[in-house]
């Protein structure tokens, strides 16, 4: 009897990390309500018919770069979460998908830093 | 058993943060597999993706790195992809209505997974085909785009509106994307149609593995049309909005 109650208590103090190690040990099939991607698929229509208006209202400098923007990635984030599921796949699939592109932003910034002296340069000596 | 079971949980399930940080520990220690709630098929096509985000990065960083560097005007994209329309020139109009046209195919493609999971089979046959058309659709315009930028004069190595790497921008990166859309109508067409036959029902062998499939197919098909369209958000940000 003691030794059963000793045995609930020791699976007990490691149940969190059990239990979020195997939620479920097999691949699901992901199936969502269609009320969802409808609701999914009218905000996209939206969020681009906001990004056209930017253009065809031509807003100009850091308001239409920062709507650019925003607008952008909230169509990306209703993508890759919803119509893509990452939603409701586990954290460990996430983080492995979604931090390696961030690398790309240290390009980004390293490009752009290379870009604007090229622009320097050609200008300094070209006079263009 | 497996690709079969169903959830129908809310995005966040009543895991706390820290039971979730600890299932990564878990799940990446657990010397079996690591992506415990996706099947090898669709772990090895998020891992394609991610490698595809990068080809695409480099494509529009190196746009940026141009765009930023040249001492000549960019040419406005607002104008050259103005169409007119019953004598009015209407802005940027055929990049807008591809782009609710690709849109328009995601969703289709999102409800196809539906139906497929659901065992009805005709019907996400039926959207996935409805999904090919969209992206036909969309390549059709595509070249109709690089049709008339060629008439007007757009080279990979000048153009008559300005910066001369707008052209090599241009074809590279829609041209990229539009094999992409291309490859993606081969591939929605091909899994139609063995759905549509009833062939992961009767454990059919594939015709290239021989292999059986199961319907789990559907939904990475749907994870690369998705990710087309998500390049898509992007490339309809940085080139053509910006």
């Amino acid at each position: 009897m003691t030794a059963m109650t000793d045995d609930t208590t020791h699976a007990h103090a490691h149940a969190p990390l059990a239990h979020a190690a195997q939620p479920a040990a097999q691949a699901h099939g992901q199936q969502h309500p269609i009320k969802l991607y409808l609701l999914v698929w009218t905000l996209l229509f939206v969020l681009s018919a906001c990004s056209y208006l930017v253009d065809y209202f031509d807003f100009h400098g850091l308001l239409r770069w920062t709507l650019i923007i925003v607008f952008m990635m909230l169509k990306a984030g209703l993508i890759v979460a919803v119509f893509m599921h990452m939603a409701w796949e586990r954290l460990a699939l996430v983080v492995a998908i979604l931090t390696p592109p961030l690398a790309v932003l240290v390009l980004m910034a390293m490009m752009a830093w290379e870009g604007e002296y090229t622009n320097y340069l050609r200008v300094f000596f070209f006079g263009a | 058993m497996t690709a079969e079971h169903v959830t129908t949980e809310p995005a966040m399930s009543e895991e706390t943060l820290r039971s979730r940080v600890l299932g990564v520990v878990a799940d990446w220690s657990s010397d079996q597999r690591s992506f415990k709630s996706a099947s090898w098929g669709k772990a090895m096509m998020w891992i394609f993706l991610v490698s595809d985000t990068f080809v695409f990065s480099c494509f529009l960083i190196s746009y940026m790195t141009v765009r930023m560097s040249t001492t000549v005007e960019w040419p406005h994209p607002s104008e050259i992809f103005a169409l007119d329309i019953g004598g009015k020139k209407i802005p940027l109009i055929l990049i807008a209505i591809m782009t609710f046209d690709l849109i328009t195919s995601s969703g289709t493609m999102a409800m196809a997974v539906n139906f497929a999971y659901a065992r009805e089979r005709k019907k996400a046959a039926i959207l996935m085909l409805v999904t090919a058309f969209f992206g036909a659709a969309f390549v059709g315009m595509q070249a109709f785009e690089w049709t008339k930028l060629i008439h007007e004069g757009v080279r990979p190595w000048g153009n008559p509106f300005g910066a001369a790497q707008f052209g090599s921008s241009f074809f590279m990166i829609t041209g990229f994307h539009g094999f992409h859309v291309s490859v993606g109508v081969l591939f929605l067409l091909i899994i139609a149609r063995a759905v549509w036959r009833g062939d992961y029902d009767v454990g059919r062998p594939g015709f290239f593995t021989s292999r059986k499939g199961r319907y789990e197919i559907v939904e990475i098909m749907g994870l690369y049309w998705h990710f087309v369209d998500l390049v898509w958000v992007f490339i309809f940000a940085f080139f053509y909005l910006w």
